[in-house]
């Protein structure tokens, strides 16, 4: 009790719990609403404890998570790579930077449709609508962040007699690290919805797949349990690029990270 | 009593010795974003002797910093020559350490190895270089703090930091930016007292701006005296209290004699 006293958000946090599910579970039960249109709470959870312990479940699991980790990797790297030669070249800057921003207004989820027809139904198309969702944050936060260097920094550099490339790894790198992991926290819970679309575009597995099915089927618990999954998934990855984080710029103090995030959303 | 009426544009470096460093007729013009140009600097000449500690004060905008981002190499001056070591200064040099305004420790290296940054971007040797950093950190009073990171240290303790980081790899100029002008009084005099017993150990030739008149008299062994924008030298004070300076001269004839004599320059307003 005294626990509590002293935290009361939380004991706020889980009274707002049990108030919606409550209200929602008396809802469906007083209004006798049909599973098909809106399944109860204990119906999810029911659902879910029944999903949880197939074998097909993980494999759909897993086919999602590779899509989405291979993705992200692939989309990473190159949103990276792009990001460090534009923002270490000017030049790059001027001349490549208005296709990228043009290429980056289309929308990558109606690409989706395309990519199936070039990379098959297969998990290869869902991992380029992945990468290719998952390169733009990245860009332009890593842009974005080595452009960030404080001029003194680079002026103290300078005096020392660094060259160019001394700059780039001894003090921008550095400093647009706050920014590159905002762009993975962003680009990550993209992926998780290129995934997804990549696969209810076609597929032949994966936890998008399993939804439409179950959709078809009118399993509407099902589908919702499968809708906690993947939020469950983005949770874990926030949490550990927020681990990343705080290892790697443990120098930032946590009120600046957090505008940087709030500013880059 | 001090003679102090030496003319502006007479170098004072011995006679028959090349300057550490020679300025002649330096001018630098800002062009402004509306298509004006600021004269920051105006014909100056100066001449630094091998060894010498000079110190200029000036109100601000008197194009100090100027001034000395030109002798680091990382400004480039509209025209006029400076020499350093009898060769033009074109860029940054090996031989030359800065200190700034701020302390400018980058916030992800230990205060060690902020201290080896000039080693590492000269691509000295780190090993050899070591134990020079650990006695500077030792004479800075940081013993203990090789580890720690630049947000755990006061501000004046990284600023001993900064002014390590200017000697580890033993430059033979110094350069320094109003260094303890962000540090309260009390700090400020030790530290004016530490840096005269690294300067007497090892005879680097110093150039420190400073916008207080009793620290560029204490410190100085020419005290450069610049008029507002457009910067130019108005006189330059030899200062000859004995040294090894200590905080009691503050309080002696002399030293007020020195200070009234540049204060008179500024209309009183300065400290």
């Amino acid at each position: 009790m005294t626990a509590l006293l002293r935290r009361p958000e939380m004991a706020i946090a889980a009274l707002i719990f049990v108030v919606c599910f409550g209200g929602w579970e008396l809802i469906i039960w007083l209004l006798d609403v049909p599973p098909i249109v809106l399944p109860a709470p204990s119906d999810i959870v029911e659902s879910m404890i029944d999903m949880l312990g197939t074998a097909s479940f993980a494999w759909h699991l897993g086919v999602t998570l590779y899509e989405i980790l291979v993705g992200f990797a692939v989309g990473a790297f190159a949103g990276l790579f792009f990001g460090c030669l534009i923002g270490r070249f000017p030049l790059l800057e001027k001349s490549l930077y208005p296709y990228l921003v043009a290429f980056q207004t289309v929308p990558k989820v109606a690409l989706a449709p395309l990519v199936v027809i070039w990379f098959g139904f297969g998990v290869g198309s869902k991992i380029v609508i992945t990468a290719i969702i998952s390169f733009f944050p990245i860009l332009a936060n890593t842009i974005a962040g080595l452009r960030a260097t404080p001029a003194d920094q680079i002026e103290l550099l300078l005096a020392f007699t660094a060259t160019r490339w001394q700059i780039f790894w001894k003090v921008q790198m550095p400093q647009a690290l706050p920014y590159i992991m905002v762009g993975v926290d962003v680009a990550l819970m993209m992926a998780v919805i290129g995934a997804i679309v990549g696969e209810f575009v076609s597929a032949k597995a994966g936890l998008g797949f399993l939804m439409l099915q179950k959709n078809f089927s009118m399993d509407m618990a099902g589908v919702f349990a499968i809708l906690i999954v993947l939020s469950a998934i983005g949770v874990i990855l926030h949490l550990a690029v927020q681990a990343l984080r705080r290892h790697f710029i443990f120098w930032l103090d946590t009120q600046k990270s957090h505008s940087l995030e709030t500013s880059a959303q | 009593m001090p003679d102090t009426s030496q003319p502006a544009s007479v170098p004072a470096a011995e006679s028959g010795r090349q300057p550490t460093i020679a300025i002649r007729r330096l001018t630098k013009i800002y062009p402004t974003a509306d298509g004006h140009e600021i004269t920051a600097l105006a014909n100056v000449d100066l001449d630094i002797a091998n060894g010498e500690f000079v110190t200029v004060v000036g109100p601000s905008g008197c194009g100090k910093t100027t001034l000395l981002k030109i002798l680091a190499g990382i400004m480039r001056r509209s025209s006029g020559s400076v020499l350093l070591n009898g060769a033009p200064i074109e860029r940054p040099s090996r031989e030359v350490g800065v200190v700034f305004q701020q302390p400018i420790l980058l916030p992800w290296r230990t205060v060690l190895s902020n201290m080896l940054l000039p080693v590492e971007l000269q691509r000295r040797d780190r090993q050899a270089h070591l134990d020079r950093a650990r006695q500077y950190l030792a004479l800075a009073g940081l013993t203990g703090f090789e580890d720690k990171y630049p947000h755990e240290l006061s501000g004046g303790m990284q600023q001993r930091v900064g002014i390590g980081r200017a000697l580890v790899h033993d430059p033979a100029v110094l350069l320094m930016d109003e260094p303890f002008g962000a540090l309260d009084a009390m700090t400020r005099d030790t530290m004016n007292i530490e840096l005269l017993r690294i300067w007497d150990e090892s005879r680097k030739t110093v150039l420190l701006i400073t916008h207080s008149i009793a620290e560029a008299v204490l410190l100085a062994d020419r005290v450069i005296v610049m008029s507002p924008r457009p910067g130019r030298i108005v006189e330059v004070v030899p200062v000859k209290l004995p040294r090894p300076r200590t905080l009691d001269m503050i309080n002696s004839e002399a030293f007020g004699h020195y200070v009234r004599a540049i204060r008179r320059h500024f209309g009183g307003s300065h400290s």
